[in-house]
């Protein structure tokens, strides 16, 4: 699912930043309390997977389009929601959570975590000073 | 400079003799009382709820803080609603249900630490506006019993201390100083150019924002090394001139000055005369322990104030401490804003260095001819980090998951600022904090009931300022922007007007020194004594009040005790 939430296409996505790692993490550690709609939420989800494609057993198993095809029907429901809200966090938290793995998700938006920078910063106040 | 908890020289003071003054809060204002009084000569011991932190741990995790933007972040430097719940209704006619609204610093330095450090004047107006505008209905709109002359020697005096940053007399809607700025303004950022653009396109007059960030070192501290983290975290390099870094220090410095963490108070303790006598406080291991003292000083601020004072009834004050006017808790003003986003063709980079960088202050007085009352400021910003801009920021419609989310999000991290405008709240009496019948904190304490709907002229004026921050955006050139909602408000970070100052005992609750009107040595000042919420920047008032009543009770205090009239 965080593979088709932040997809690796010309760059890292979920995947290379172990968004799963960092929900394993979360669900152990701070984040317990959202255990119980994992637990819930996907036996659901291969549920559906069998309702919609019949023969497929697991979700993982499903051709990429067939998954988006699923998730878009499930995307208003509570479990896609803190599925989307890890994914997010996994992809662009510290590393020292377990994603974000050297950072790609910071690379991606064009975050630099420093603790000091220098002026210009962007592109109008560097224009400015010309 | 000094790391906080490097102080071991702090001096302490027995529970059971009467130390000169108890502060309750450590805050914006508590701590500047408590070094102008320790500095005067005499005991001061301050009582706060939140811990004492090092800035070794003030870091850039967007997990382990709390923004509104993010679910999972920890209170560490606010008030966590599962300890400490509050109840939220709009009329008196509801029930009030758990509700997260009250949002303050909950630390050494309050909410000091974690704020934005936007540092606006007054200006003059807002002492006098009842008198200018005249009354509107519905309101409890009135003049302040203090004017901005009465205030500036305070208000420089708090510059030059803590170390504010900016430019005296770019702002043609500046009210008059004394001094000018300790510091030179921070170097603009892209999004502060943006807005000067914009602003000047439609005939405004954008100047440099003052902050209370140092733009270069000052005072032994570092100056501002531009990381990005200031709101919502604390300054690591001590560059964010919090009352953390600047006075509690100086306070401690002094030898006669406690600063102890991690107390709870949740009664002031009067004698059989209704004199304060000391304060009953939760100690870190839950324990209830009693601090006599000759006088107290309440900064807990605008929403633990009022409900402190509630929780403080006794016989001889059947409706509260310092509550025969009936007005403690009443005449609550939020944080009342509008805002709108807008993306530009190139990179603004505006996650780095602080956040606000150039303001506009030329709807700051309201004009009739709007049709309503209200006024405000305009800043352009970037206040969201990773995490919150990839939840709550992205344009309206962008999709939510997919190819075409991160699509969005790459490109529109760098290339976001928002435009907020704080407003007016006017004063309404029904807009209160009381305590609720049925919910108790994890102490067994009533928590606290705030019920808030604004007034309907402030949602006039938001709607005002939302097509302003639009055409301002518009004028600087954006691509595409988008307003957020304007609605009354149902959450608040800055709290004002609960124990309003004034000079008649049966409408308000302070004098103009900040004494009680009920209580010779009770004193209370933070965002309660406000009468009028200024335009919503409260931090810089709050700390000059503190600077005055302090000066004050000091004076008074030597030539004759606080227990008699001043």
């Amino acid at each position: 699912m965080a593979a088709q939430i932040i997809p690796t296409d010309g760059t890292a996505g979920a995947r290379e930043a172990g968004v799963v790692y960092f929900i394993d993490r979360a669900l152990t550690t701070f984040d317990r309390e959202r255990q119980s709609v994992y637990n819930q939420g996907l036996p659901l989800l291969q549920s559906r997977t069998g309702e919609m494609f019949p023969g497929s057993a697991t979700f993982s198993s499903l051709h990429s389009d067939q998954q988006i095809q699923l998730l878009t029907a499930i995307e208003s429901a509570d479990f896609f929601e803190v599925v989307r809200m890890h994914t997010i966090m996994g992809f662009l938290s510290d590393p020292e959570y377990g994603g974000n793995r050297d950072g790609v998700g910071w690379k991606l938006i064009g975050f630099e975590q420093k603790a000091s920078f220098r002026p210009p910063f962007g592109y109008y106040d560097a224009e400015e000073r010309r | 400079m000094t790391p906080a908890s490097d102080n071991l020289k702090t001096s302490t003071f027995e529970l059971k003799s009467a130390v000169d003054f108890v502060v309750v809060g450590g805050g914006g204002a508590g701590a500047v009382v408590a070094k102008e009084l320790s500095t005067a000569g005499f005991q001061v011991v301050v009582l706060e709820q939140g811990p004492y932190l090092h800035p070794d741990e003030f870091v850039h995790d967007e997990l382990r803080f709390k923004d509104p933007s993010n679910p999972l972040g920890r209170e560490v430097l606010t008030n966590d609603h599962a300890l400490q719940p509050n109840t939220f209704r709009r009329s008196a006619n509801e029930k009030a249900a758990r509700q997260p609204t009250i949002c303050y610093g909950r630390c050494i330095g309050g909410g000091t630490v974690h704020f934005t450090a936007n540092y606006w004047r007054f200006h003059e107006i807002d002492f006098i506006e009842r008198s200018r505008w005249g009354p509107i209905a519905g309101s409890g709109f009135s003049d302040w019993p203090i004017t901005y002359a009465d205030l500036e020697p305070y208000y420089t005096k708090a510059e030059w201390e803590l170390g504010i940053s900016g430019q005296a007399g770019a702002s043609p809607f500046d009210p008059p100083r004394s001094k000018p700025y300790p510091l030179p303004p921070m170097p603009v950022k892209s999004s502060g150019v943006l807005l000067e653009r914009g602003a000047r396109k439609l005939g405004w007059h954008p100047f440099p924002a003052p902050l209370a960030i140092l733009s270069h070192p000052y005072h032994g501290r570092s100056g501002c090394q531009h990381c990005g983290f200031c709101e919502w975290f604390g300054c690591e390099w001590g560059a964010k001139s919090s009352s953390l870094a600047t006075v509690i220090p100086l306070a401690e410095a002094t030898g006669r000055c406690e600063i102890r963490p991690n107390s709870y108070v949740r009664r002031i303790s009067t004698d059989k005369q209704g004199r304060v006598d000391g304060v009953i406080y939760f100690d870190a291991g839950r324990r209830e322990q009693f601090q006599k003292a000759k006088a107290v000083v309440l900064c807990a601020n605008g929403a633990e104030t009022p409900r402190l004072l509630l929780l403080s009834q006794s016989s001889l004050f059947p409706q509260g401490l310092a509550n025969s006017s009936g007005l403690v808790g009443k005449y609550l003003m939020f944080d009342t804003s509008a805002s709108a986003r807008g993306t530009f063709e190139h990179p603004l980079n505006d996650y780095k260095s602080v956040q606000v960088t150039r303001i506009v202050h030329d709807f700051y007085d309201s004009d009739s001819k709007r049709g309503f009352y209200g006024g405000g400021g305009i800043d352009a910003r970037f206040d969201v980090y990773p995490i919150g801009f990839a939840l709550t920021s992205l344009p309206h419609g962008a999709p939510r998951w997919g190819t075409a989310f991160k699509r969005a999000l790459a490109l529109n991290f760098n290339r976001t600022m928002v435009v907020l405008c704080h407003a007016t709240a006017l004063p309404v009496e029904s807009n209160s904090i009381t305590l609720d019948p049925e919910v108790r904190d994890d102490w067994g304490e009533p928590a606290m009931r705030v019920t808030y709907q604004c007034a309907p002229d402030d949602l006039k004026n938001l709607t005002f300022f939302s097509a302003r921050a639009l055409e301002l955006l518009d004028a600087a050139g954006a691509v595409e922007k988008w307003a957020g909602p304007v609605e009354s408000p149902t959450d608040s970070v800055h709290l004002m007007g609960t124990c309003r100052m004034g000079n008649d005992s049966n409408n308000s609750v302070v004098d103009k020194y900040h004494r009680a009107h009920d209580v010779p040595n009770l004193f209370i000042i933070d965002g309660s004594s406000f009468v009028t919420s200024g335009r919503n920047q409260p931090t810089c008032t709050i700390q000059a009040l503190a600077y005055r009543a302090a000066d004050h009770i000091a004076r008074k205090a030597k030539s004759g005790g606080i227990a008699t009239p001043l």
